[in-house]
């Protein structure tokens, strides 16, 4: 382990972070400008030309919030909470690469921060973890709100991490290996979306509910939950939580890109593999444009309903998917 | 060498903190928090051992979803509050005591059989998931096939279990009518 080594992962790591960090600001506005020509309006314009400097100006005014802890709230548990929501959300995405190699200054990059055989694993484990952020914010508000909320979330997520568990079985089957490389590197030819449609949509769906997204929002419904889990948050902490949210958003769509769409890889890739990151761009920023028009378009579905639906539909979907997937490639081996 | 006995050293304290702590602690919520803790510090020893499956799989499995479902029950029931006093009188003591038998029995065996220290790795592989599931699948197959009944068993009796609670609860409503 030299010095150089350490330097390159520990710059990796900062731009990942910073990219994440990036993205969910402006996240937020493609959201709101998005949402706002879908319901024929402008959208913020106000804040630096076509408002772009809108999320910087977000961002100043949620620094500025008195920040509030309840008079019974479990002091220790409500201040942790947000922490251990955004630092899954963070980390999640280290697993998944962004191009092959380039050589910069004379020394080849490759651009990933890490290629480990259980990458999906790692993708699945920190998912499970980041559960824990929000149970915890709705149980130490000491409302009853936000405690209802914070129940809601753990049995969605819980219940949709089956289906999506179950949708990666798929294109890990079709490559042998559980390294999101591998697998990109597996859809040259044809992209996994065509080879496995059922797993596919399984994912889309499953991973909308993973990150509490319309119309599977429950943990946040207005109109019998006030705000759910983050109703007693302010200012910061509550800044955190909905970095969490986008963050995951972009993580996730991320992670689908290169299980389903070949992510980095596009045409001219072999020649200029600098293109790999901006292929992978375009493909997320697509991928977020179909997310925020399910939210525009879609109400939010009841809660029993859903339920169902992830426990009904969506998971025997996800195993006959699996089982079929396994029974072909058995088929075309022997 | 050094770095790496230090990190085990410091991840074992840990380890072993947690567990005291889930113990001692009168709150169910931290109590089940410490053992979250503690699983994905045991996770990480193995990562050290060089076995990431095993270690990603713990963090999914217990800490990922077994301990979500002990939080979901503890705060779906509000039973945040563990009682003060003991349930079973003068269980304290005996535990102690008994613990006190089994760290001298070890004591005992690791001082007169030194050789125990010395153990040996087995000779396969832990990092590669094929080489996890090709011994699975062929060397453990039938306690693979058992633990799976098992498991089966018990998640059909959990349906069955609540499936009854209702019809007798159906039965309750209509009696106090």
């Amino acid at each position: 382990m030299n010095a150089t080594l350490v330097i390159e992962w520990v710059v990796k790591s900062l731009v990942i972070i910073l990219v994440l960090t990036g993205g969910f600001a402006y996240t937020t506005l493609y959201e709101r400008k998005v949402l706002a020509r879908m319901q024929v309006r402008r959208g913020p314009n106000r804040a630096g030309p076509l408002g772009i400097l809108q999320p910087v100006a977000d961002g100043i005014k949620l620094i500025f919030k008195e920040e509030l802890t309840p008079h019974n709230a479990d002091k220790f548990i409500f201040t942790v909470a947000p922490v251990i929501t955004v630092v899954p959300a963070l980390v999640i995405t280290a697993v998944v690469p962004w191009g092959r190699e380039i050589s910069l200054f004379g020394r080849t990059f490759t651009l990933y921060l890490s290629n480990v055989n259980v990458a999906v694993l790692y993708i699945l484990s920190v998912t499970s973890i980041s559960v824990y952020g929000i149970t915890l914010a709705g149980w130490s508000s000491n409302n009853k709100y936000a405690t209802l909320g914070g129940v809601r979330a753990t049995a969605q997520m819980i219940s949709y991490e089956l289906a999506l568990g179950c949708a990666y079985i798929g294109p890990i089957l079709i490559v042998g290996s559980m390294s999101l490389v591998d697998i990109v590197e597996a859809q040259a030819g044809v992209w996994f979306i065509f080879l496995q449609p059922v797993a596919f949509l399984v994912y889309f769906l499953a991973s909308l509910a993973e990150v509490n997204r319309a119309p599977f929002d429950m943990p946040e419904a207005e109109q019998e939950l006030t705000a759910g889990y983050h109703t007693e948050y302010s200012g910061m902490k509550f800044a955190l939580f909905f970095m969490a949210e986008y963050i995951k958003m972009i993580a996730v769509a991320m992670i689908g890109v290169s299980l389903f769409l070949g992510g980095y890889l596009g045409p001219g890739i072999d020649r200029f593999p600098i293109l790999g990151p901006v292929y992978l761009f375009i493909k997320v920023a697509v991928w977020l444009f179909v997310i925020i028009w399910v939210r525009a378009t879609l109400p939010r579905i009841r809660y029993d309903r859903l339920m169902a639906l992830g426990w009904k539909v969506m998971f025997p979907l996800a195993l006959l998917s699996v089982m079929i997937t396994a029974l072909v490639l058995l088929f075309v081996e022997s | 060498m050094l770095t790496e006995m230090a990190i085990f050293i410091f991840l074992a304290l840990v380890v072993v903190a947690s567990a005291m702590a889930m113990l001692l602690s009168r709150n169910a919520v931290y109590a089940a928090l410490f053992l979250a803790m503690n699983f994905v510090t045991v996770a990480l020893l193995y990562l050290i051992l060089g076995a990431p499956f095993i270690a990603l799989v713990q963090v999914t499995v217990y800490a990922g979803s077994i301990m979500v479902l002990f939080l979901f029950v503890i705060m779906m029931l509000g039973a945040e509050r563990l009682p003060g006093g003991e349930p079973l009188r003068g269980q304290r003591v005996l535990a102690i005591l008994l613990g006190c038998v089994l760290l001298v029995e070890m004591g005992l065996i690791f001082a007169l059989r030194s050789g125990l220290l010395q153990i040996q790795m087995p000779a396969v592989v832990f990092s590669e998931p094929v080489d996890l599931g090709e011994l699975l699948f062929t060397r453990y197959q039938l306690l693979f096939l058992v633990t799976s009944v098992i498991l089966l068993a018990a998640t059909v009796g959990a349906i069955l279990l609540t499936r009854g609670d209702k019809v007798s609860l159906r039965d309750l409503l209509q009696r106090k009518e």
